[in-house]
C-alpha cells in the first residue's frame, strides 16, 4: 500500500475528480452551459498521471504541464474528455477548460506527491502525501461552500425574474445593460423605503452599542476590580443570562408591549436590544480589565484620583481596542437583530432592515428583489468587519467563551 | 501591648467599595431584572393561566354617535342615537357609563331614562354587559336654525366610555391544560426529536469542521488573512439574508442547486430540499453547520497557535509521524477547549430560533421546541401554551447550566 507506485495514482485520482468536479461547477456557474464530469474517466486520467508524475517529475514548466494539457485538449477531441460539454459550448471553451485542468492538476498534483519515491514510502511520506492532499481539498471546499451563497446572492439580484427562471444556473452579467443591472436595488430604495430602512437599522444599532456601553463599563469594572460579597456568583449569573433564549423572553415582552403601546415603536426597539448585549459587554470587558496591570490604577489613586476618576483618565484610554471590540460585536448583533424586530414591529415606516428584508420574503415581490434587499443588508456589516477584522476578530472570540 | 492577629470584619474602606461597587453595578441589575428576570417570572405565570393572543386586549364599550331624522328645517324633529356594544364577545364589562357634550342649538326632550342631561353634559349609567351585549341610548331633539346653519360634526366631541372588565392576565384563573395540551400526542416528540438531531447533529457537525478548517489555516502563507476572513463571513452576514439565500439557492423550482444537479445527472427530477421529510431537517442542520462553523474554527485555532512549537520540536526529533503529532499532541491540547465550545454552542444551537424559522418556518419536521413557542403563541394563537413550551425550554436549560458550570468551572476556570 504504502508505495510511490500505489499512493500516486489512488491520490490522483481522486484528486482529479475533485478538480474536475470543481471546475465544472465553477464553469456551470459562470456561464449556464453544461459542464458535466464524468467520473470514470476522471479516475482514469488521474491515476494513470498520477503514476506518471511518479516517475517523471522535471522539467515541471517545460515538460508535464504543457504535456498534461495537451493530452486533455487532445482527449476532449475524441471524446475521452473527464469534463462532458452541452452543445451550446464552442471548442475553444472546451480547449481553454482542458488547459485549466490539465495545468493545475499538473501543478497541484506534483506538490501532493513530492517527495515520493516509486518504492516503499516511509510514514512520514506517505503522510505527509495524504495531508497535502486533504489540505488541497480543503482549501476547495471550504472556499467553495462559504464563496457559492454569497455569490448566488449578488448574482441573483442583478438579474431580471425572466432570466433567472430560463435559466437557474446561468449567472454570467450582461455589462451591456449597464445601470440597469441594479434596478432591483433602484426599486427597493424607491418602492420599499429601503434608505428609511437603512437608517433606522444604523442609528438603532449605534443606540444599541452606546447604551449597552454606557451600562456594561461600569458593570464590567466593578465585577473585575472592586471587592465584594456576593462578586463570584454575579459573575457567573451574568453568563447564565446570557444563555436565556430570547424566544423566551419574546412572548412576554410582546405581551408587554402590547398592553403599554411600545409595540411598533423604535423607542421599544432601542429598550430592548441593549439588555440583550449587556450580559455580553460586561462578560467580555470584565475579562479585559482583568488583564490590565491593576499597579498603574493604584498608582492613580495613590496621586489622588477617586475610583471613577482612575476609570475615566486610566482604565478606559487603556483598553480603547476592547472597547473597539465590544461595540463592533454589539453593533453585529444589534444590526443583524431579527426576531425581536420580526415580533414587535408592524408598521411598515418604522422598520429596521432586517425586518424589511422579511416582509420581501413573499411570493408576490420577486425572488431578486429579496436578494438584492439581502445585499443591502449584508454590504454595510460586511464592509465593517473587512475594514476592522482584527477588532472583530477580538470580539467574537472574546463573545463567546474566555480563551 | 499591640494585638498582632489581623483586624476581623470588613473596615470601612472595604465597605465603602463593596457599596461604589453595587452603585456602578445597579443599572445593569436594574435593566435586565426588568427585561430578563421579570419577563422570566411572567411566563411562568402565564403558563398556567388559559390565555389566547385576542385576550390580550381587555373588552372596552364601543361607542358610535349619530343623528337621526334627517331634519332639514328649523323645528323639524330627529333623535341623537349612541349606539353601543361590548367589544368583546364573551367577557363581561361592569359599570358601564357614557358621557358626551352634545351640540348646541338643539332643544331637548326627554332623554332615555338611565341618562341625565345637565346643561350640555350627558352622563348616563348603563349598569353591567354580558359578552357580546349590544344596547342604544336616544335623545329626541329638536333643531333650531343656528344648528343646522353651524352644521356640527358630532363626532368634535367624541363620546367617552368606562366600564370595569376583568383583565385575565392578573385574575386568578389556573389551569393545567397548556400543560396537559403540549405534552400530549406524538406531536411533542415529533418536536423533541427534530430539537435532540438538530442540536446535537449540529454542535458537532459545526466543531468537526471548525477544526477542519483551524487545522488548515494554522500555518503562515500568504493568503492566510484573507481565507481566515473569508471563513467568517457566514457567521457575520446577517441571518436573514442568507437564510433567504440559501432558500433562493435550494429552491426547487427555480434553484441553481436543482439545476446544477440535474445537469451534472445526479438526479433526475427537482428535489425539495426545504419541504421534505427527513431531508428538511438534514438541511437545516447543515444550514446550523455552516452558519456556525466559524466560531468553533475562530476558538480552535486561536487555542492551536497558543501552543507551545518547542512540543512539536521535540516530537520531531522523536520521529513523530504528521498524523501522531495530530493525534497525540494536538488533539489533547485543544480537548479543554473544545469541551467548552461543545457545551456553550449546545446550549446556544437549542436556543436557535431564527434559522429554522426562516428556512422553513418550522414545518416538514423541523419543528424545534424554540419554534413551537412562536407557532403555538402565534399561528394557533393560544399564548398560554406558548409559555408552557417556553417553562420547558427554560428547565431543560437549567439542568443545561447547571451541567455546564459543574463541569466548565473546573475546566476553564470560570
Amino acid at each position: 500500500m504504502k508505495r510511490g507506485t500505489v499512493t500516486g495514482p489512488i491520490l490522483g485520482a481522486l484528486w482529479f475528480v475533485i478538480l474536475a468536479t470543481t471546475l465544472c461547477i465553477v464553469m456551470s456557474f459562470f456561464t449556464g452551459a453544461l459542464f458535466r464530469p464524468v467520473i470514470w474517466l476522471a479516475l482514469v486520467w488521474g491515476a494513470g498521471l498520477g503514476l506518471a508524475m511518479i516517475y517523471l517529475r522535471k522539467p515541471v514548466w517545460g515538460g508535464i504541464v504543457p504535456g498534461t494539457a495537451a493530452a486533455l485538449v487532445l482527449a476532449s477531441f475524441v471524446g475521452l474528455s473527464p469534463i462532458a460539454t452541452g452543445e451550446t459550448v464552442g471548442p475553444l471553451t472546451r480547449v481553454a477548460v482542458s488547459v485549466i485542468l490539465g495545468a493545475t492538476f499538473a501543478l497541484s498534483q506534483l506538490r501532493i506527491t513530492q517527495n515520493c519515491p516509486p518504492g516503499p514510502l516511509t510514514r512520514h511520506e506517505f503522510e505527509a502525501a495524504v495531508i497535502r492532499f486533504l489540505t488541497g481539498f480543503g482549501y476547495l471546499f471550504f472556499t467553495a461552500i462559504v464563496i457559492i451563497p454569497f455569490y448566488v446572492m449578488v448574482m441573483t439580484s442583478l438579474k431580471s425574474q425572466q432570466e433567472l427562471l430560463q435559466n437557474p444556473l446561468d449567472f454570467s452579467v450582461d455589462l451591456s445593460k449597464g445601470w440597469g443591472l441594479l434596478r432591483s436595488y433602484d426599486e427597493l430604495f424607491a418602492l420599499f423605503n429601503f434608505g428609511t430602512y437603512l437608517w433606522t437599522s444604523f442609528y438603532v444599532s449605534v443606540l444599541t452599542v452606546l447604551i449597552t456601553l454606557l451600562f456594561s463599563v461600569p458593570g464590567a469594572y466593578a465585577v473585575a476590580r472592586l471587592r465584594f460579597a456576593g462578586r463570584a456568583a454575579f459573575s457567573r449569573s451574568i453568563l447564565l443570562i446570557y444563555m436565556v433564549p430570547m424566544i423566551v423572553l419574546a412572548l412576554p415582552i410582546y405581551i408587554v408591549f402590547s398592553l403599554t403601546g411600545l409595540r411598533n415603536s423604535i423607542a421599544g426597539i432601542v429598550m430592548i436590544y441593549p439588555v440583550t448585549t449587556i450580559p455580553v459587554a460586561l462578560y467580555m470587558l470584565q475579562g479585559y480589565f482583568r488583564g490590565l496591570p491593576s499597579e498603574v490604577e493604584d498608582a492613580g489613586l495613590m496621586d489622588g484620583l477617586s475610583r471613577l476618576q482612575v476609570i475615566w483618565k486610566i482604565t478606559l484610554p487603556l483598553s480603547l481596542p476592547a472597547l473597539a471590540s465590544v461595540s463592533l460585536y454589539v453593533f453585529m448583533i444589534a444590526w443583524n437583530e431579527f426576531l425581536l424586530a420580526f415580533m414587535l414591529l408592524d408598521d411598515p415606516s418604522k422598520f429596521t432592515l432586517t425586518r424589511g428584508v422579511t416582509m420581501l420574503n413573499s411570493s408576490e415581490i420577486p425572488r431578486q428583489h429579496l436578494m438584492a434587499g439581502a445585499v443591502i443588508a449584508t454590504v454595510p456589516i460586511m464592509a465593517l468587519f473587512l475594514g476592522l477584522e482584527k477588532f472583530m476578530t477580538k470580539g467574537l472570540t472574546a463573545g463567546s467563551v474566555k480563551g | 501591648m499591640t494585638s498582632s492577629s489581623p483586624p476581623k470584619g470588613t473596615g470601612p474602606l472595604a465597605r465603602r467599595e463593596a457599596r461604589l461597587a453595587w452603585a456602578m453595578l445597579m443599572p445593569t441589575i436594574i435593566s435586565v431584572s426588568l427585561v430578563v428576570i421579570l419577563p422570566l417570572l411572567a411566563v411562568f405565570w402565564i403558563s398556567v393561566k388559559p390565555i389566547g393572543l385576542a385576550d390580550l386586549r381587555a373588552p372596552t364599550p364601543i361607542v358610535r354617535e349619530s343623528l337621526r331624522g334627517r331634519p332639514q328645517a328649523a323645528g323639524d324633529e330627529g333623535t341623537i342615537e349612541y349606539r353601543l356594544r361590548n367589544s368583546s364577545q364573551d367577557k363581561p364589562i361592569t359599570d358601564v357609563t357614557l358621557t358626551d357634550t352634545l351640540p348646541t342649538g338643539l332643544t331637548f326632550q326627554d332623554p332615555d331614562p338611565r341618562c341625565r342631561l345637565d346643561g350640555l353634559n350627558l352622563f348616563c349609567d348603563l349598569g353591567d354587559w354580558e359578552g357580546g351585549a349590544r344596547d342604544s341610548v336616544k335623545i329626541p331633539v329638536t333643531v333650531s336654525q343656528a344648528f343646522l346653519d353651524a352644521d356640527p360634526d358630532l363626532d368634535d366631541t367624541p363620546a367617552q366610555m368606562t366600564g370595569r372588565s376583568e383583565n385575565i392576565l392578573l385574575n386568578a384563573d389556573f389551569t393545567f391544560e397548556n400543560f396537559a395540551r403540549i405534552f400530549n400526542g406524538k406531536e411533542f416528540f415529533a418536536v423533541l426529536y427534530a430539537t435532540l438531531f438538530y442540536t446535537i447533529v449540529g454542535t458537532i457537525g459545526a466543531m468537526v469542521v471548525g477544526l477542519f478548517a483551524a487545522i488548515l489555516l494554522n500555518k503562515s502563507f500568504t493568503g492566510q488573512g484573507i481565507l481566515r476572513g473569508l471563513f467568517l463571513f457566514p457567521y457575520v452576514a446577517p441571518v436573514i439574508a442568507v437564510a433567504f439565500t440559501w432558500v433562493t439557492l435550494f429552491d426547487p423550482f427555480s434553484g441553481s442547486t436543482n439545476a446544477l444537479l440535474i445537469q451534472m445527472g445526479v438526479t433526475t427530477g427537482p428535489i425539495n430540499f426545504f419541504g421534505q421529510r427527513p431531508l428538511a431537517l438534514i438541511m437545516v442542520t447543515v444550514f446550523e453547520i455552516w452558519r456556525y462553523f466559524p466560531l468553533s474554527f475562530l476558538f480552535i485555532l486561536a487555542r492551536m497557535q497558543s501552543i507551545p512549537e518547542d512540543m512539536y520540536e521535540a516530537a520531531d526529533m522523536d520521529g513523530a509521524s504528521p498524523f501522531q503529532k495530530f493525534w497525540y499532541l494536538s488533539l489533547p491540547q485543544l480537548l479543554g477547549i473544545l469541551s467548552v465550545l461543545f457545551l456553550l454552542r449546545f446550549i446556544w444551537t437549542f436556543n436557535k430560533f431564527d434559522d429554522i424559522f426562516l428556512l422553513t418556518g418550522g414545518n416538514a419536521g423541523t419543528r424545534v421546541l424554540t419554534v413551537h413557542v412562536y407557532e403555538q403563541a402565534f399561528a394557533i394563537s393560544n399564548i398560554g401554551a406558548g409559555a408552557a413550551v417556553a417553562v420547558v425550554i427554560f428547565v431543560c436549560l437549567l439542568l443545561f447550566s447547571i451541567f455546564f458550570f459543574k463541569f466548565i468551572s473546573r475546566e476553564e476556570g470560570l
